[in-house]
Order: structure tokens, then C-alpha cells, then sequence
């Protein structure tokens, strides 16, 4: 039995729509902040340091929204939990956008040394992020607890390639003192990515709690059905 | 400045001796939905009541301040009660359809008003009234059967049909779906969603989930004052008022 009003699912449509908007923008500036390292171009940098105001409104409208239908209309089970899977994710893609920003910042320092080393696994390791990133969206539009699994399934191999960056860049900064500065801004921005991957991942756990009602967070303590 | 509908201005009502309704000030919005929340005994019904002058009824009842419709003092002693609750209109708990013909129940007010002209014309507001309510398309095969004969929400939908026929601006709503089940319910609250950008809609209810799901503006009345009136997203977030919160939250007495 629908229990709520059409408008009710309206404002819904809305929330699901503000917060796709919001990933749009967070997948974006993840781009362009590697494509700024990797490309060493110094105007992309500014340029995503300059702008975080949308990320930054939509965080609170989505928020807000979410608070909203809570109060208002008092949901359940699976509006219930998109509401408040929305609610945890939009936390996610800000966090991604500042780690953007953090990124950005990193390459803005790094570009003013001469390259460490040939870029080879941060790139990698950006790819395996976003595309994380952009599953774990998907996942969420498409109700796709399969796709959400894949982005689980990927969070090792970028934890892989970040101690691999570190181990690589440690024997640069020994060799020549040199590269410790740009060396450890490189290992900061493998950190960054990691981060972002670990960010997709919570987004992936949130998707299959909403479709399956299962929390997977914490597997050890076994899969828990939600009480 | 914005616009203001219905203006109570330390409004106080007696039911003989009795105070029920102290000091009450009041500025409601024209196109919203307005709700009256509150324990029982707490004013709510009956200050919505003054709003048609339904009061008036009641024996031994007095008001005193003034209530204004689109700046009119509607207790002016030039007042036409009659013509008052044909722009106020209202909808009771339960469903009182007349013992008459679907049909019927709509005509009639367009009928004794001399609002229609001619069958067709009748027959179209009639119609277009059953629509606005959200009724037509389970009655429009069966328009001359009892009105009776139709379940407890299909008959709200149509006592609310019958108060739209005569194109009121103001409908008041006195607990309109607490007889009613969940569904039948939900098909109120949407009613009332889409009435609101014709009609200035004042609502009184016990459930504070409905005042929270269709409402603009929550008034919340404790023994006969009025505690807080403001945005519903704000009564139902963050109260000013410790007894408003202590109402919205459950905590109360």
C-alpha cells in the first residue's frame, strides 16, 4: 500500500535529482584536479580551487531536504531508507570535494618543482577512484546492489597502489633530498585518492542498504539484517 | 507586506461563562493550508468555527474582537450570514451528504444560489465540481444513485465537492479524514494539496502527522490560547515555544 502522497514522492524525485547534481559536480572536480597534476597545468589548478560554492550549497539543500521529508512526512521503509542513505551520501561527495580541493592544492606546490617521476600509478589509482565514484552513482540511480558490490570489490586494489606509490616515492626522497618535497605532495595525493575510494565505498554500502535493507559495513561482525 | 486572508484580532469566545478562546491574534495567509493543531478541549475546532460564523448556532455563545475576511469584519452587524459561509465553506468529520442523489448533492447549492444556468450549465458544474474533488471518475457512471450508498471517504470527497460547487474562497475543514482509512485518507491529503492554489484552505486536525504532510502554516492552541503559528517546517523542526515542542514531540500531560 502507498502510505504517502504523489507530492510527497515528488519532493523525493527532487532530493534523488539535487544529489545526483551533487555528484556530477564532486566526479568533475576529481577530474580536473588530477587532470591539473598530470597535465601540470597551472590555470586548471586555480580553477578548481576557485570554485566549491555549488558543492557546497547543495550540501546543505540536500540536507535540508532530507530533514524535510523526515519531519513532514515521516517515512518508511524504503523511502526511509533512501532518505537516509541520501542524507549520508551527500555527506560522501562533499568530503569528496574537498578531497579534490586537497588534490588541487597538492599540484599547485608540486608544479612548482621539477617532476619526481614519470606520473604512471597516481593516474591509475584516479581511474580505479572514479570509476568507483561514478558505480557507486550509478549504483545508486539504477538501485543496482550487483554494481554497488564491484565498487566494494575495487577498494583494494587502490589501497594496493597507494602503499606501492609509497614505497616508490620513499626510494626517490632517500636517493636525492631533493624530491622529498614533491615526493611527499605525490604521496599526499595517492592519500587523496585513497580517501575518495574509501568515500565511493561507503556511498556503495549505503546503496545496498537501501535496496536490500542489509548493512554490510564492518563485515566482520558477519551481515547483520537490520533490527 | 504580506497578504493576509482571514485576520482574528484578540478574538474571545464564551460558551455562557466559559472562556474557550482567549486572545486570539491571527493572520492567515490567502492559497496556503493552514492547520490547527492541539489537545482536545484546546479552542482549535471552535475558533475555526468563528471563521463562518458557525458559532452563531450555538446558544449562549459570545465573541468579542474582530475577525476580517479580505479586511471585512465579518461579525459587522450588516454582515449576511449567509452570503459569509457561501465564500466560507466547510467540511465536517463526518461525511453528511444530504439523502439524496450524487448528483443531487452537488446541485443543490448551485440550485438555491441560482448559480447555474440552464440544465447543461448545471450539469457541467456539477461535473467539474465531482473533478475538483477528486470523485468524478468513480461516480460519473452512477450520478443518480443515493448519495449514500457510497463509501465513507467517496462521500467526504463528495461532501467537498458539494462546498466547492458554489466557488467559496475559503474551505474549512473540521477533522475531514479522521473517520476515514488510510487510503481514503491519503486521497483527502492530496485533495487538499491541489485545492490549495484556488482556495484559502484552514484545516483542523488531531493527527499532527496530516497537519505536518499537507499543511503550510501550524497553528498549535492549548486551553483556548494560541501557543505558536508559524511555518509548518518550523513547528515541526524547531518550535519556539517548550509546549509547542512538548506537543509536536509527544511529551504532553
Amino acid at each position: 500500500m502507498e502510505r504517502t502522497t504523489p507530492h510527497f514522492h515528488e519532493e523525493l524525485d527532487a532530493l534523488k535529482a539535487r544529489l545526483l547534481e551533487m555528484g556530477g559536480l564532486a566526479e568533475e572536480k576529481v577530474r580536473l584536479s588530477i587532470q591539473s597534476l598530470v597535465e601540470r597545468d597551472s590555470a586548471l589548478v586555480e580553477e578548481v580551487l576557485a570554485g566549491d560554492d555549488p558543492i557546497n550549497r547543495l550540501h546543505i539543500e540536500v540536507d535540508g531536504r532530507g530533514f524535510m521529508l523526515l519531519a513532514l512526512h515521516q517515512p518508511v521503509a524504503t523511502d526511509l531508507r533512501m532518505i537516509v542513505s541520501a542524507i549520508k551520501i551527500n555527506t560522501d561527495l562533499e568530503r569528496i570535494g574537498d578531497l579534490a580541493v586537497n588534490i588541487a592544492e597538492a599540484a599547485r606546490r608540486y608544479l612548482k618543482h621539477p617532476p619526481v617521476k614519470p606520473l604512471i600509478d597516481i593516474p591509475q589509482m584516479a581511474t580505479i577512484a572514479q570509476t568507483m565514484l561514478r558505480d557507486a552513482l550509478d549504483a545508486f540511480v539504477r538501485r543496482d546492489p550487483a554494481l554497488a558490490q564491484v565498487v566494494l570489490d575495487s577498494d583494494d586494489r587502490l589501497d594496493a597502489l597507494k602503499t606501492q606509490v609509497f614505497r616508490e616515492l620513499l626510494t626517490y626522497m632517500l636517493q636525492d633530498p631533493h624530491t622529498i618535497e614533491p615526493g611527499l605532495d605525490l604521496i599526499l595525493v595517492s592519500r587523496h585518492l585513497e580517501r575518495i575510494g574509501d568515500h565511493a565505498t561507503n556511498i556503495a554500502e549505503d546503496v545496498i542498504f537501501m535496496v536490500s535493507a542489509k548493512d554490510v559495513r564492518h563485515q566482520t561482525l558477519d551481515d547483520r539484517p537490520i533490527r | 507586506m504580506t497578504a493576509v486572508k482571514i485576520a482574528a484580532e484578540q478574538v474571545n469566545f464564551f460558551y455562557g461563562a466559559k472562556r474557550a478562546l482567549q486572545d486570539i491574534t491571527v493572520a492567515i495567509r490567502p492559497h496556503v493550508v493552514t492547520a490547527f493543531i492541539g489537545p482536545s478541549g484546546c479552542g482549535k475546532s471552535t475558533f475555526l468555527r468563528t471563521l463562518n460564523r458557525m458559532n452563531d448556532l450555538i446558544p449562549e455563545t459570545r465573541l468579542e474582537g474582530a475577525i476580517r475576511i479580505d479586511g471585512q469584519d465579518i461579525y459587522a452587524t450588516s454582515v449576511d450570514v449567509v452570503a459569509l459561509r457561501r465564500r466560507v465553506g466547510m467540511v465536517f468529520q463526518k461525511s453528511n451528504p444530504f439523502p439524496k442523489s450524487i448528483f443531487e448533492n452537488v446541485a443543490y447549492g448551485l440550485k438555491i444560489n441560482r448559480l447555474a444556468n440552464g440544465r447543461s450549465d448545471l450539469a457541467d458544474r456539477v461535473e467539474e465540481s465531482l473533478k475538483a474533488a477528486a470523485i468524478w471518475d468513480e461516480v460519473k457512471d452512477r450520478l443518480h444513485e443515493p448519495a449514500l450508498s457510497l463509501s465513507g471517504g467517496q462521500q467526504q470527497r463528495l461532501c467537498i465537492a458539494r462546498a466547492l460547487a458554489i466557488k467559496p474562497d475559503i474551505l474549512l475543514m473540521d477533522e475531514p479524514a479522521s473517520a476515514l482509512d488510510p487510503i481514503a485518507t491519503q486521497r483527502i491529503e492530496e485533495l487538499i494539496y491541489q485545492l490549495k492554489d484556488q482556495y484559502t484552505i484552514v484545516i483542523v486536525t488531531h493527527n499532527m502527522q496530516q497537519a505536518a504532510r499537507v499543511s503550510d502554516f501550524t497553528a498549535f492552541f492549548w486551553l483556548g490560547r494560541l501557543v505558536e503559528f508559524d511555518e509548518t517546517r518550523k513547528i515541526f523542526t524547531a518550535p519556539a515555544e517548550k509546549l509547542t515542542e512538548d506537543y509536536v514531540t509527544g511529551r504532553f500531560g
